[in-house]
C-alpha cells in the first residue's frame, strides 16, 4: 500500500542572497513495511526532503505550486502542505510521522526526566489518560531493549548513554504508533558496534509495526543493510532510484558509481580510492544543465545544456543520464 | 618493517582528575592506562578505537600536548632524541618544530580572520623557521602546490573554501615546517565520501613524498585498512591489537577486534552479517573493569578474564595481542575475515 506520495517537490529558500534551490523537481513514494533509504552527500537536500514531510522547514522556504505531499491516514489521503496551525499539523507531526534525529542528546529536553517527555507527547496525541501514557511509556522503553525500564523512565537525557538515548529516541518516536518513520542520519553519531545494535533494532520494529521508513544516511553500507529500496540525490535532485540491489549492484547514474568506488573497501585492500573529482558546487552557483556535469568524467557538451530526465532502466530503477541512458539502449 | 622506533613509549598512563570538591572524592578518568608502543620511523600508522577508548589522548600524549601521569615516552628521530616526559622548555619547542598536529575539523580549524597565506606561514612565523618574508613566501607557496592550491587561494579567505580545501589547506599548515612526525586526529572523519578519498591519496603520496611517520588515528576501520601499514587497536585506554594492517584484518585475534570488523555494514545487501553483535557499551574509564578490560562484552569470557589482565603478548615478532583466550579461539571458530584477493 503506498503511503507516501511526494510528486515534484521543488523546495527553495528566500535568503539574503537570493533564492536558493535546495530541492529541485523530485518524486517518489514510500509503501508500508518498506524502507526507503535517501542517500547523499551534505547539502544533497535529502534532510530537508524528509522534513517537507512534516512541514518542519523554515519559514523561509517556498515550495513550488506543483508540488504535492499526499500521507495516507486512515483510508484518507491528506494534503501535507495544506495543513496549517498546530491542531492540523499534529497529524504529520508525532501523529502519523514521527522523527528520529541524528544527535539524540540535542534532541531531549536535558531539564525534564525522559518519562515526562514520553507522556507529554502520548497525551498531546492520544485520548488516554496519563496512567495509561505511563504504562504505554514504559512498555516501550522495554520493547526497545533498555534494561530497567521503569527505573529509566525517571531519569534525564544526560544519564543515559548514547546508544541508550538514541534508543529511548526510537521508543519515543514509535510510543504513538506512526505510520511513518523518518529517521535522520539515526546512528551516525554511534560507535560501529552501537550502530550494529541499533539497526537490528530498527530492523525488527518495521516487520513488528509495519511502518514504512524514510532512513536517511550517507552511509551506503548502512543503506545496504537496511533499506528496501534507495534514492541518490546530488545537489538537490534526485538522479537514481530503485531496489537496494540494482543501485548498489549495478549503479547507472555516474555519481552513484563514483561514491561507490571512492568507498574504501574492506574485502580489497589493493584497490585504489577513487575520489569523485572536484567539489561539490555551493548552492548559490548550481550548474546549469545536469548538476553533475562538473566532476563527471562522462560529460558532454549537451549536459550543461539540458537538464536529462529519469530513464527507466527496468523494474522500478531509473537514473537521470544521458550518457548511460543511451548506453543502456544500445544494449 | 624492523626499522628503529621514531617513537616509543612505556607503561604510558595519562590520567585526567574530575571531580574532587570539597565534599566529593577525587576521580580519575584513565584516558590511557600502562600502554606500551612503538611506532616504526617512516611508517603509516593507524590508531582505531571506538569515542572513549583514549585514541585522541594517547595521540596528544606523543606530541606532549597533555599532561602525562607516569611512563616513558622516546622520540629519537636519526637526528635528534628527546625524552618527552623529562623536557625542558626550551627542547620542548625544538621538538614542537618536529612534530605536528592535523586536527578533524576543517571548519573549526581555521581563523576566519586570517588569509590562506598567513594560516599557512604562522608556523613558519611562530617557530622563526625562516629568515626573511621571501623565504616564508617561497615555502609556502611550495607546500600549497603540493596540496594542489593556488596562488590566487592564497589571497582569499578560509570562508571561500569547500570542506575538501579547508582540509587540505590544514594539512598544508602542518607540513610546511617539515615535521618528521605528524598526529592525523581524525583528518577525514569530517569530509564527505567524495572527498573523503581525496584527501586520503594526499596525505598518502605527502608521507612517501616527505619520508615522514604518520600516526593516523581514525575510528573508521575501512580507511585504516586502506592507507595504514600498521594498525594498533585500543580499548578503555589500553591497547589490545597491534598487527601489519593485512595480518590485523585477514586474522584478528582479539575477540574485540574481530566484533569492531563484523559490525561494519557491509556494501553488498545479499551479505547478512554473520556478525558476532556486541553487547552493551563501553564502560566508564573512571571505574574500568576489573581484569581483561573487554571482559563484560566479551562472548568467550571465562572466570580468568575477570581476575587477571591479560598483557599484550608477542605471539609472533609483529602480531601482538592481549588476550588469554586468543589462541584457543583462533581453532575453534570461525572468524568472519576480510578476503585479500
Amino acid at each position: 500500500m503506498t503511503l507516501l506520495t511526494v510528486e515534484n517537490l521543488t523546495l527553495e529558500f528566500d535568503t539574503d542572497e537570493g533564492r536558493i534551490t535546495a530541492v529541485n523537481n523530485i518524486s517518489f513514494e514510500v509503501n508500508s513495511g518498506e524502507v526507503l533509504g535517501i542517500v547523499g552527500e551534505s547539502g544533497s537536500g535529502k534532510s530537508v526532503t524528509a522534513k517537507s514531510v512534516m512541514q518542519l522547514n523554515p519559514s523561509n522556504s517556498v515550495y513550488s505550486s506543483e508540488t504535492k505531499i499526499l500521507l495516507e491516514v486512515d483510508g484518507e489521503s491528506v494534503d501535507v502542505l495544506a495543513l496549517r496551525g498546530g491542531k492540523e499539523l499534529r497529524t504529520v507531526r508525532g501523529g502519523s510521522v514521527s522523527m528520529i534525529f541524528q544527535e539524540p542528546m540535542a534532541s531531549f529536553a536535558p531539564a525534564i526526566t525522559i518519562g515526562a517527555q514520553m507522556v507529554e507527547q502520548l497525551l498531546l496525541h492520544k485520548k488516554i489518560s496519563k496512567a495509561e501514557a505511563i504504562k504505554i511509556s514504559i512498555e516501550m522503553l522495554d520493547k526497545v531493549g533498555i534494561s530497567d525500564a521503569d527505573k529509566r523512565f525517571k531519569q534525564y537525557a544526560f544519564e543515559l548513554s548514547g546508544g541508550m538515548r538514541q534508543r529511548a529516541m526510537i521508543a519515543m518516536a514509535l510510543s504513538t504508533n506512526p505510520k511513518l518513520l523518518i529517521a535522520d542520519e539515526p546512528t551516525t553519531a554511534l560507535d560501529v558496534t552501537i550502530q550494529a545494535q541499533v539497526l537490528d533494532l530498527m530492523k525488527d520494529l518495521v516487520v513488528e509495526f509495519n511502518m514504512g521508513i524514510i532512513f536517511i544516511t550517507h552511509d551506503l553500507g548502512v543503506i545496504a543493510q537496511t533499506a528496501d529500496r534507495v534514492a541518490v540525490m546530488y545537489l538537490g535532485e534526485l538522479v537514481e532510484q530503485g531496489s537496494v540491489r540494482q543501485v548498489l549492484k549495478n549503479p547507472t547514474h555516474p555519481y552513484t558509481q563514483g561514491l561507490i568506488n571512492a568507498l574504501p573497501k574492506l574485502d580489497d585492500l589493493d584497490a585504489p580510492l577513487t575520489p569523485v573529482p572536484g567539489d561539490i558546487p555551493s548552492p548559490l552557483e548550481r550548474p546549469p544543465g545536469c548538476v553533475f556535469h562538473t566532476r563527471c568524467a562522462l560529460a558532454e557538451p549537451r549536459c550543461s545544456e539540458s537538464i536529462p530526465q529519469m530513464t527507466n532502466h527496468g523494474e522500478g530503477h531509473s537514473a537521470a543520464c544521458f550518457v548511460t541512458a543511451e548506453k543502456a539502449e544500445a544494449l | 618493517m624492523n626499522k628503529k622506533p621514531i617513537i616509543s613509549c612505556r607503561d604510558l598512563s595519562v590520567h585526567f582528575p574530575i571531580g574532587g570538591g570539597l565534599f566529593e572524592r577525587k576521580q580519575f578518568v584513565r584516558a590511557v592506562n600502562n600502554v606500551n608502543l612503538s611506532i616504526p620511523q617512516g611508517s603509516f600508522f593507524g590508531l582505531v578505537g571506538e569515542s572513549g577508548s583514549g585514541k585522541t589522548t594517547l595521540g596528544r600524549a606523543f606530541l606532549r600536548a597533555v599532561p602525562i601521569t607516569h611512563g616513558e615516552i622516546n622520540y629519537s628521530d636519526g637526528e635528534k632524541d628527546y625524552d618527552l616526559v623529562d623536557l625542558p622548555k626550551k627542547q620542548l619547542k625544538e621538538f614542537r618544530k618536529r612534530a605536528q598536529l592535523i586536527f578533524q575539523d576543517p571548519y573549526a580549524a581555521l581563523s576566519p580572520r586570517m588569509t590562506i597565506r598567513d594560516i599557512i606561514a604562522e608556523p613558519l612565523e611562530v617557530m622563526n623557521l625562516t629568515s626573511s618574508r621571501e623565504e616564508t613566501d617561497e615555502l609556502v607557496r611550495e607546500m600549497a602546490h603540493k596540496c594542489r592550491l593556488n596562488l590566487e587561494h592564497l589571497r582569499r579567505f578560509p570562508h571561500a573554501f569547500s570542506g575538501g580545501q579547508r582540509q587540505r589547506i590544514s594539512i598544508a599548515r602542518s607540513l610546511v615546517s617539515n615535521p618528521r612526525f605528524v598526529v592525523a586526529d581524525e583528518s577525514v572523519a569530517a569530509l564527505d565520501v567524495s572527498i573523503q578519498a581525496d584527501v586520503l591519496n594526499l596525505l598518502k603520496s605527502l608521507q612517501s613524498e616527505l619520508g615522514s611517520t604518520y600516526l593516523f588515528i581514525s575510528h573508521d576501520l575501512s580507511v585504516v585498512a586502506h592507507i595504514c601499514d600498521m594498525v594498533a587497536v585500543m580499548y578503555l585506554g589500553q591497547l589490545i591489537e597491534v598487527a601489519p594492517t593485512r595480518e590485523l584484518f585477514s586474522a584478528p585475534r582479539h575477540p574485540y577486534t574481530q566484533a569492531l570488523l563484523s559490525s561494519i555494514p557491509n556494501l553488498d545487501p545479499d551479505h547478512q552479517s554473520d556478525a558476532q553483535k556486541l553487547k552493551g557499551e563501553i564502560p566508564s574509564p573512571t571505574n574500568p573493569p576489573s581484569g581483561c578490560k573487554f571482559h563484560t562484552r566479551c562472548h568467550y569470557v571465562v572466570e580468568h578474564c575477570k581476575v587477571v589482565e591479560p598483557l599484550l603478548e608477542h605471539p609472533e615478532s609483529s602480531h601482538d595481542v592481549a588476550c588469554h583466550r586468543w589462541e584457543e579461539l583462533m581453532n575453534i571458530k570461525e572468524i568472519p575475515v576480510a578476503n585479500l584477493a
